[in-house]
């Protein structure tokens, strides 16, 4: 499938949203962010618990974005903004989803799938023991990035993240990440 | 030895670290992008310290929120923590979370799980 930014932000826009944006990921840009969501989530009513997941995942979910969104070239550059990205934060049901999307070169894309495949498929004490490894023997990059940020999310999250890369252009994929946090049910 | 005092912001902590009494806090949250430009200094600081630490330090964290930068960071503070235990002083870290928020006593049990010195878990209300 290839890819078509009003269609995707629209589909990303499904359910009751709390927040969209689509534009540069800067620091500024992650503060307001955040201050916007912390004062939405005040005005929700379920337990603090769940709001710290939701603003946790958020704060990984940007800082994954700003650490790994790759400068585009000069023909996407005319189109979109400089470090662009896309950010969703919805709620359908129980079930809380913050939406990301950026373009990656396509020579990532095998690593980020396999990463993310493979996060999926490890259970709650697998996660905590790759959570601890990564932590303990992985240096931080000299942007600041740990290569913790995804397992981080589904740690925290219990749940499958969900993907999908479009294709833009012959160096470019769009890649779109969903993760979920959940109403506890009782 | 000079005391580190940092006032917090939105995305850093606030600091105290007290060479004379061997307190040390750090308090608020710590969601930098990049940490390691406002760890650096906490750990050089705990270098010199631990050349000439007090009988016993007494580490005081109560975070609310920290990123994944911040964790690798704040496992580097504990090494130099350790470091100090190791050559025989008292350390004692207390890792604060509020009720009812397990992700952060998870953190801390996990940190506790790596560094061998003596970890007190303690709830605050919220």
């Amino acid at each position: 499938m290839s890819f078509n930014l009003q269609d995707s932000f629209r589909k990303m826009n499904e359910g009751d949203v709390l927040l969209a944006y689509k534009g540069s990921i800067t620091p500024d840009l992650i503060t307001n962010v955040l201050e916007v969501i912390e004062s939405k989530l005040d005005d929700i009513n379920t337990v603090s618990a769940v709001k710290k997941k939701i603003y946790n995942v958020l704060v990984e979910s940007l800082q994954n974005l700003f650490h790994h969104i790759d400068e585009l070239p000069g023909q996407i550059k005319d189109e979109f903004d400089a470090r662009f990205g896309v950010l969703v934060v919805s709620r359908e049901g129980d079930l809380y989803r913050i939406s990301t999307g950026n373009f990656v070169r396509k020579g990532k894309v095998k690593q980020l799938k396999d990463k993310i495949d493979k996060i999926n498929s490890l259970t709650r004490d697998e996660l905590k023991d790759m959570y601890k490894f990564v932590l303990n023997h992985q240096k931080l990059s000299s942007k600041g990035g740990g290569g913790l940020g995804l397992i981080d999310i589904a740690k925290k999250t219990g749940n499958r993240m969900e993907y999908s890369f479009l294709n833009y252009n012959k160096e470019f994929d769009f890649f779109n990440l969903n993760v979920f946090v959940s109403e506890p049910s009782n | 030895m000079e005391s580190v005092i940092i006032e917090g912001t939105p995305k850093t902590p606030s600091v105290k670290f007290d060479a004379a009494t061997g307190i040390l806090e750090i308090k608020g949250r710590s969601i930098p992008e990049n940490s390691i430009e406002f760890y650096k200094p906490l750990v050089d600081w705990l270098d010199k310290y631990s050349t000439d630490p007090v009988s016993q330090t007494v580490v005081n964290i109560h975070l609310e929120y920290f990123n994944t930068s911040s964790s690798k960071c704040i496992l580097d503070v504990f090494k130099k923590l350790e470091l100090i235990h190791k050559a025989k002083n008292d350390v004692v870290v207390n890792w604060y979370y509020e009720e009812d928020d397990e992700d952060m006593l998870e953190a801390g049990e996990d940190y506790e799980s790596i560094i061998r010195i003596p970890f007190k878990m303690i709830e605050v209300e919220d």
